[in-house]
């Protein structure tokens, strides 16, 4: 039997057709835009001003807190502005936006290809390294990885769980990187173990990648403490609460970390950037990004430099296609839709998925007929078509005690739900409102 | 280029619908038709095909002249109550009757709450209590199951089993004695014995089950919580006094329990929402049941046990909770 | 026969007795002493249970009312100043008129005007929209046409015009209770003072867009030339991050402005036939706008 968490879940079509397609680093964009809000937290303060020189891995833009990230340059060239422009969602954000001019590396990167094992930092020293090097959660939640690393007083940690789940369908840039930079990911998770000071890491992986599966055991014989768990594809076994529950079987209290329960999660992605940024001096500056859909001409992965303009990467893949209805970014389950395809490519940005007109619609809507599927699939035991019904009525009260709060927003409910309801869309509006009213509490 | 869709996550969708739920219910019914049609003839058909479409055609006159609606039904759920209420109807019940419980069903039972999804009692059943209170007489003259060759109203009529059973009680005679008048337990499993059209043949009711299961159209815990609890129940009663009280297997297998644990009880629309709330739901529509038939004036009650564990279904819902991810854990510490 | 009926009739007849008495002693030993004046403003109130005074339902706020020393706080938007004075009268206070006011929708941005750039395919509900993304246009201010304000309209004083996509206030029926205002994710609409003949004058946008952006997303944007600004001899007008902004308490309805907008982004609405012919582009968006209104009205 494969582990799996114990309650709800669903398995939408995988649609992986870029698995067997190996990283593919994009030629350099002609301008990038780096937007200075890429992570949860604090947007980060600019230092750098129009006009400015810059070169591949220099800062431009200063973590502004602790649970924030310094953002680098991705490309080397000329700062043309430093100004809102619109992001995905359409906002106008504050962005660096820089005129390359060739490929101009900051000396301090060391740029060769070599495997370098020997991890020579203290623990206190890769943790100033990493919040240096601007890391954050690469499997697309983007929340800092110092913060994560820093665990507070009165706390202890015994596991490190590595998310090679990739459970979103379609998207294939973790099990790429697990295949190639495998030896680099391990040596990454060798640095996290030691700034955690723990002993055993967890890789999980889903049933659907068996290469990587068996690729990594074979290499793990030579880093001792960890180990490689094969998973039963089901959504959302990537869930952080429900890859703990999954692999150690602890649950993560309602409302609270999973250093709670001793454990912390990071995504291979991010394993693999801790190790360049340690043993090889580079900071974040570009990540895999899937380009991927059923009329794609050619699903690919590229080695994508941040602030790349998403089109760059649909010409390299073919172009655009004829019937494009949608274009997410993200994986189908919880990525966002688009409406613009200018807009750059953060360090957030696992994949970028182009649906066809057919599939982009959504279903046409009729009565719940309370058939409590959506309930039976909630990996986090809701109920969500109370929830729905709640958040139109706008019962703020039931719906805390409701558990809106516990939401992981995986949208398994909307997907399952036979009535075409669009029960995340409520649900989430009810979540932001919920939040508020706790956060006013607080002050 | 088009103009691109926005909308929020998720993008995909499962490959199901509304209709696609009630055809598989429907579909899932066929064996048990099959066999009604065998077992009474000309009588099976006209009741169904009365029943469907008189509840088809209320359905579609409440929804456009009185709720000014567009008509839904082609979302299939007035074929599925029509089909259910003939199969919990006698074969010889004259038309107009028919036709007086398809009003009741779909327009009492589920249009004046405001159409599917909003009824809390199960049309097709509020439709038969209904027409087994209002004409008794006709309502309980069952056909005997003779063959295809079966006529409509003037077919010969009998006892169901359990009516055997209950009167032959009630009058002191011994089960033993009573069993011989009753056909084998293998006869009533594949249906040949007295009844309502589409209950007497467990044996296909099962299939469609077990079609219902494959497709994931239920889930097993409400039938199986019912049959559970009567064979637990009838099964003690049968231990204490074999002569008095007939076996577990009889009752399970006499009666519209099967139809009714299966695909009445099982209703989405009034059943609970939650695994938990569903086993407190079958136990209860089963200790009822067999508490009519063997302590109550009546002798089947599964219809009046489900209708009364819908009235409690709003209760259920709101204290009985799906256990929450974390929530154990929070409480512990 | 009648044995049974008998006991039946006596026992009943017991069982309410005992019942009665029971209840009498409860109710005394419970009774709270209520302000027989919360009844009586209540009465005064329209029992709309709106929320407009800021009060969850009439009857919180007529008790709010009666422990207040001063009404000057207090205002009944559905009732009006008749209301306020005949519930001063009750209290033995006094409360000064107010102007009443009514909703205006500050957006002109119909499809013809500005154009849809993708198309929305989530819940109908504008909050949901406005947390996903910008809309359906260029323009990430202006309204979003899925109807949020029409959905918590108490008094059927807002819908959605079928052609523009963009809601219309029904003055007569408008109490000011400020639902709309609340519900609208954008701030389109804003509460003005009704002037005579429901007269008024505003900028029909809240675009703070530079001039250029603002008009490439909507062709009846204010793209923040500061024409009417100059224009007002009253200082009406205000410029405020590239969006005019007139005060109602200043302006005067001399119209000056309306003409002098070069998008047609300043609406007169209620106004009789101007007798000059003024330049057709200005016109156009406002001549639709006014008879819609007359429609309604």
């Amino acid at each position: 039997m494969l582990k799996t968490f114990p309650k709800g879940g669903v398995h939408p079509e995988e649609g992986k057709y870029s698995a067997n397609s190996a990283i593919a680093t994009l030629p350099l964009p002609k301008t990038v835009s780096i937007p200075i809000a890429q992570h949860i937290g604090a947007p980060s303060k600019p230092v750098v001003k129009k006009g400015d020189k810059v070169k591949v891995g220099d800062k431009i833009a200063e973590s502004a807190g602790f649970v924030s990230a310094n953002i680098h340059s991705s490309v080397s060239g000329t700062v043309v502005k430093v100004d809102n422009v619109l992001d995905s969602t359409g906002y106008k954000r504050p962005c660096v936006i820089i005129d390359v001019e060739g490929d101009d590396w900051n000396e301090n990167i060391d740029k060769t290809e070599d495997l370098k094992k020997e991890i020579s930092l203290t623990d206190k020293e890769i943790l100033n390294k990493i919040n240096e090097s601007g890391i954050v959660g690469l499997g697309g939640a983007t929340f800092p990885s110092h913060v994560k690393l820093s665990v507070p007083d009165g706390k202890k940690i015994d596991v490190l769980i590595i998310n090679g789940v990739e459970c979103e369908p379609y998207l294939t840039s973790d099990h790429r990187l697990m295949l190639e930079k495998a030896e680099e990911m391990l040596v990454g998770i060798q640095i996290l173990m030691k700034a955690l000071s723990v002993n055993s890491a967890l890789i999980g992986i889903e049933n659907n990648k068996p290469d990587a599966i068996e690729h990594l055991t074979a290499l793990v014989k030579d880093y001792p403490g960890i180990e490689v768990h094969p998973l039963k594809v089901q959504y959302p076994q990537g869930g952080e609460k429900q890859l703990i529950k999954a692999l150690i079987n602890r649950e993560v209290p309602s409302g609270g970390l999973p250093l709670d329960v001793g454990a912390v999660v990071h995504n291979v992605g991010t394993a693999y950037a801790v190790y360049e940024a340690v043993q090889k001096n580079k900071p974040l500056i570009e990540r895999v990004v899937t380009l991927t859909g059923k009329s794609v001409q050619k699903p690919s992965n590229f080695m994508v430099r941040i602030g790349t303009p998403v089109n760059d990467l649909i010409e390299a893949a073919g172009g655009l296609p004829e019937d494009t209805g949608k274009v997410i970014n993200g994986g189908p389950m919880m990525g966002k839709a688009l409406n613009s395809l200018d807009v750059p490519v953060v360090k957030g940005t696992s994949g970028i998925l182009i649906m066809p007109a057919e599939l982009s619609k959504r279903k046409e809507e009729s009565n719940c007929i309370r058939c409590a599927k959506c309930v039976s699939v909630c990996p986090q035991g809701l109920e969500p078509y109370l929830l729905n019904r709640l958040a139109q009525l706008e019962k703020n009260d039931k719906l805390e005690t409701g558990g809106v709060m516990d939401c992981i927003e995986c949208g398994s409910c909307a997907y399952t739900c036979p009535a075409g309801l669009p029960l995340l869309d409520y649900i989430r509006l009810g979540k932001s409102r919920v939040s508020q009213i706790i956060r006013s509490r607080k002050q | 280029m088009n103009k691109l869709f926005i909308s929020p996550s998720p993008h995909v969708y499962e490959d199901t619908s509304v209709k696609r739920l009630m055809f598989d219910v429907v579909i899932a019914l066929l064996p048990a038709l099959a066999f009604s049609i065998y077992f009474f003839g000309m009588g099976a058909i006209i009741v169904t095909l009365t029943a469907v479409i008189s509840c088809v055609a209320f359905e579609w006159l409440i929804q456009k002249f009185i709720l000014k609606q567009e008509p839904s039904i082609s979302d299939g759920s007035a074929i599925l109550t029509g089909l259910l209420l003939a199969f919990n109807i006698p074969t010889n019940l004259p038309i107009w009757i028919i036709i007086i419980g398809s009003l009741v069903a779909i327009g009492i039972g589920k249009m004046s709450f405001g159409g599917l999804g909003n009824n809390p009692f199960n049309p097709a059943l509020v439709g038969r209590v209904f027409m087994l209170i209002s004409f008794p007489v006709q309502m309980t003259s069952w056909p005997v199951p003779t063959g295809f060759s079966n006529r409509y109203t003037d077919a010969v009529t009998g006892a169901t089993p359990l009516g055997v059973m209950k009167e032959g009680l009630s009058a002191g005679k011994p089960v033993s004695e009573l069993m011989s008048n009753i056909p084998s337990h293998m006869e009533l499993f594949y249906g040949h014995m007295g009844g309502s059209m589409g209950e007497i043949a467990a044996l296909a009711l099962l299939i469609g089950f077990a079609y219902m299961l494959f497709r994931k159209v239920i889930k097993c815990h409400i039938p199986v919580a019912i049959f559970t609890t009567i064979i637990a129940f009838t099964g003690i009663l049968w231990l204490i006094n074999p002569e008095s009280n007939a076996d577990p297997l009889f009752h399970l297998l006499t009666g519209g329990v099967m139809l009714g644990a299966i695909y009445m009880a099982t209703d989405y629309v009034t059943s609970p929402m939650s695994v938990k709330g569903m086993w407190i739901y079958g136990i209860g529509i089963g200790v009822i049941t067999v508490a009519i038939r063997v302590f109550g004036a009546y002798p089947e009650g599964i219809s009046f046990a489900i209708l009364i564990m819908n009235a409690f279904v709003p209760l259920i819902n709101m204290y009985v909770k799906p256990k929450r991810f974390g929530e154990e854990v929070k409480d512990g510490q | 026969m009648s044995a049974t009926i008998l006991f039946t009739i006596i026992s009943l007849s017991a069982i309410g007795a005992v019942a009665a008495i029971i209840l009498y002693f409860v109710a005394q030993k419970f009774k709270v002493y209520e302000d027989p004046r919360i009844d009586q403003v209540e009465e005064l109130l329209p029992a709309a249970n709106c929320g407009g005074c800021g009060f969850a339902g009439c009857r919180a706020f007529a008790e709010a009312m009666v422990k207040a020393d001063v009404l000057s706080d207090y205002y009944c938007p559905v009732g009006g100043n008749e209301a306020m004075t005949a519930i001063a009268d009750v209290l033995g206070k006094s409360v000064e008129a107010k102007d009443p006011l009514v909703a205006v929708v500050r957006c002109s941005g119909s499809p013809a005007h500005r154009e849809r750039v993708n198309s929305y395919d989530g819940a109908a509900s504008c909050a949901i929209s406005s947390s996903l993304y910008s809309g359906e246009t260029g323009c990430q201010y202006g309204c979003l046409g899925l109807g949020d304000c029409v959905d918590v309209c108490d008094f059927d004083a807002i819908y959605m015009d079928e052609e523009t996509g963009l809601p219309i206030v029904v003055d007569d029926n408008c109490t000011a209770c400020g639902a709309c205002v609340k519900a609208c994710p954008n701030d389109i609409i804003e509460l003005r003072k009704k002037n005579k003949k429901d007269r008024k004058i505003f900028v029909s946008c809240v675009n703070h867009d530079k001039g250029g952006v603002a008009k490439k997303a909507c062709s009846v944007a204010c793209i923040g030339c500061s024409k009417c600004v100059k224009v007002c001899p009253f200082d009406a007008i205000t410029m405020d991050n590239f969006l005019a902004y007139i005060d109602p308490n200043k302006c005067k309805l001399c119209r000056k402005c309306v003409t002098e907008c070069p998008t047609g982004a300043i609406l007169e609405i209620n106004f009789p036939e101007r007798k000059v012919k003024t330049e057709e582009t200005a016109k156009k968006p406002v001549e639709k706008a006014e008879n819609k209104e007359q429609d309604n009205n």
